[in-house]
């Protein structure tokens, strides 16, 4: 039981801090950086670069 | 009307993830990517974002690209939806959504004999996934640098199956530009590419098991997702054929939310006595129906 909730309290830590760290990086303007990254070929991924 | 077994069932939302994810069909034939907005939404699978089809990013890509660019950044936003993903879903994205799963399992059905892995070799070799997570994803790209303090995706670019199946290859074959500019680079990633091929052909989703630095991820955090398996101790009759019927080598009696589950249900359709579960935070279902495995 003691076990269970201490997983509880573990999983809602780590998804608040897992909404944090979104959220914080939308507003760091990562969404932009990704999507100017996944919107050119990667070349290394496709085995030229 | 014929009731589908919890393989078809997956099988089918497999498909229906698969092509939701590659949606940008018209890429395939004239051999471009997708650079629409969506592409900034990290798609919680494997899934290539040079794939001509691709709507979305891939994590792990997207990771790697941000450790290596100039100043080795920690992309938030990234990290972020991959922990959001693992403590949700978790490794369910791996058992139903992922394309690249989805193709292991396909692969696997070819009928040849397949290999008997030894668990001294087995259990071993599955913890290579987290070498690929955290030296091939994390630590080079970070470390690696060259003089104007810039790395490369180090498991893009030498090791992904995925980038090459669903990204060089289809743009190879639609893309003039991209075919003139294949070399040696890419025949060593098709060559990786075609032995993982052939592994997962002997072995049941030998990429997942061994190599995959997401799955790797999921794992990591498997037993505090939202979404898991439970066991009722009192029900279980102790017969085995949960453990016999997994593919992943897991005895869900013994470990119910392994590390190496990919929640795929064949061991609540395998259970006669719908001893197994699904729970979550809302609710705790049992197997009240009989969803057979094929």
């Amino acid at each position: 039981m003691r076990k269970e909730t201490g997983f509880r309290l573990l999983r809602t830590a780590l998804l608040t801090a897992a909404a944090a760290l979104t959220v914080f990086g939308l507003m760091n303007g990562e969404f932009q950086k990704v999507l100017q990254k996944a919107a050119a070929i990667c070349l290394e991924c496709i085995g030229i670069g | 009307m014929k009731k589908l077994s919890i393989s078809m069932k997956r099988r089918l939302v497999q498909f229906l993830s698969a092509l939701a994810i590659n949606l940008n069909l018209p890429g395939f034939i004239n051999g471009n990517i997708y650079t629409g907005q969506l592409k900034g939404i990290c798609v919680p699978v494997l899934n290539c974002y040079s794939c001509p089809g691709a709507l979305g990013a891939c994590p792990i890509g997207a990771l790697q690209s941000s450790f290596a660019a100039r100043g080795g950044k920690v992309a938030y936003y990234v990290l972020g939806s991959m922990l959001l993903f693992a403590l949700t879903l978790g490794r369910f994205f791996c058992g139903w959504l992922c394309p690249f799963g989805a193709l292991q399992g396909l692969l696997h059905k070819i009928p040849v004999k397949k290999a008997k892995i030894p668990n001294s070799v087995d259990r071993p070799m599955r913890y290579l996934k987290y070498v690929m997570l955290f030296v091939m994803v994390i630590a080079l790209p970070l470390l690696v640098r060259n003089g104007v303090d810039m790395s490369q995706p180090f498991f893009c670019k030498w090791i992904c199956p995925a980038g090459t199946l669903e990204g060089g290859v289809p743009l190879a074959i639609a893309n003039g530009a991209v075919r003139s500019a294949l070399g040696g680079q890419f025949i060593l990633k098709l060559s990786i590419a075609l032995l993982i091929v052939t592994a997962c052909v002997l072995i049941y989703r030998a990429f997942c098991k061994y190599l995959c630095p997401l799955g790797a991820f999921y794992a990591l955090f498997a037993k505090l997702s939202l979404y898991r398996f439970k066991v009722d101790a009192h029900a279980c009759i102790g017969c085995g054929k949960c453990a016999a019927v997994c593919k992943m080598g897991v005895d869900p009696v013994k470990t119910p939310n392994s590390a190496e589950c990919i929640r795929c249900g064949d061991c609540i359709g395998a259970c006669p006595v719908n001893a197994i579960g699904r729970e979550t935070p809302f609710c705790s279902r049992k197997n009240t129906k009989k969803e057979n495995v094929e």
